[in-house]
């Protein structure tokens, strides 16, 4: 699937967007496999109260399934306005 | 129901004259700009949005559909900016028409609190040739609890 990150998240990890393989069944399990990839994702991945998902361009939480999912975009809270 | 995400500028005054034109059964339409605030005392050089393409538009469709709805309304617009931005510039514009009042301000407010912290926008302020993400504020997402 593909995984976006935007913001400061996009900062830490350094890169806007990947493809990732995954057996991840929730976006908790998605964010815990990345999290043990390198420091720049733990880095990224601290704090998930200071994070938002979405999963397929809508809003969700970290319990969220993943089957049958394109895309999962992580970011911090919206500013927009 | 008109929603546009770009980075252009845009004319608030031919948007809101256009939007408010013809409409013989709508009493009411409501307008508001957002404009980049320089820090008091100055210093911002710039402000830069970044968004979600893609999201953007649905989720901005989906809270104007939602306040349509809500406030029977006639019409509604919303023009939001992503990309560079300087002191003065204009961020984004809501517009709402409605029979009366009240309703074409509430869905206005309330379009406006919800593409705050629902819209995937955001802000980076530029002071000094540094950047700062802007970090969003807990008074924005209790504005999301009266509604």
């Amino acid at each position: 699937m593909d995984v976006l990150y935007f913001a400061w998240v996009r900062e830490r990890i350094g890169l806007p967007r990947e493809t990732v393989q995954t057996q991840a069944t929730t976006v908790a399990d998605l964010v815990a496999e990345l999290r043990a990839r390198e420091d720049r994702y733990a880095a990224a991945f601290e704090d998930l109260s200071a994070l938002r998902v979405a999963v397929d361009q809508e809003l969700t939480d970290f319990d969220a399934p993943l089957a049958g999912v394109r895309e999962v975009a992580f970011f911090p809270p919206m500013t927009g306005g | 129901m008109r929603i546009v995400v770009q980075d252009a500028p845009f004319d608030f005054g031919a948007e809101a004259a256009g939007f408010a034109a013809g409409r013989h059964d709508m009493g009411a339409v409501v307008t508001f700009t957002g404009i980049v605030r320089d820090r008091p005392g100055g210093g911002l050089q710039a402000m830069e949005i970044e968004h979600y393409p893609g999201m953007t538009q649905k989720a901005l469709e989906q809270i104007t559909v939602e306040a349509i709805d809500r406030w029977s309304l006639g019409d509604a617009l919303v023009i939001h900016r992503f990309g560079r931005l300087e002191p003065g510039e204009q961020i984004m514009m809501v517009a709402t028409a409605a029979p009366h009042r009240k309703d074409a301000f509430e869905a206005a407010e309330y379009l406006m609190d919800y593409l705050k912290s629902r819209a995937p926008f955001w802000k980076k302020e530029y002071c000094a040739e540094t950047g700062t993400w802007v970090a969003a504020k807990d008074e924005d997402e209790a504005a999301l609890t009266r509604w």
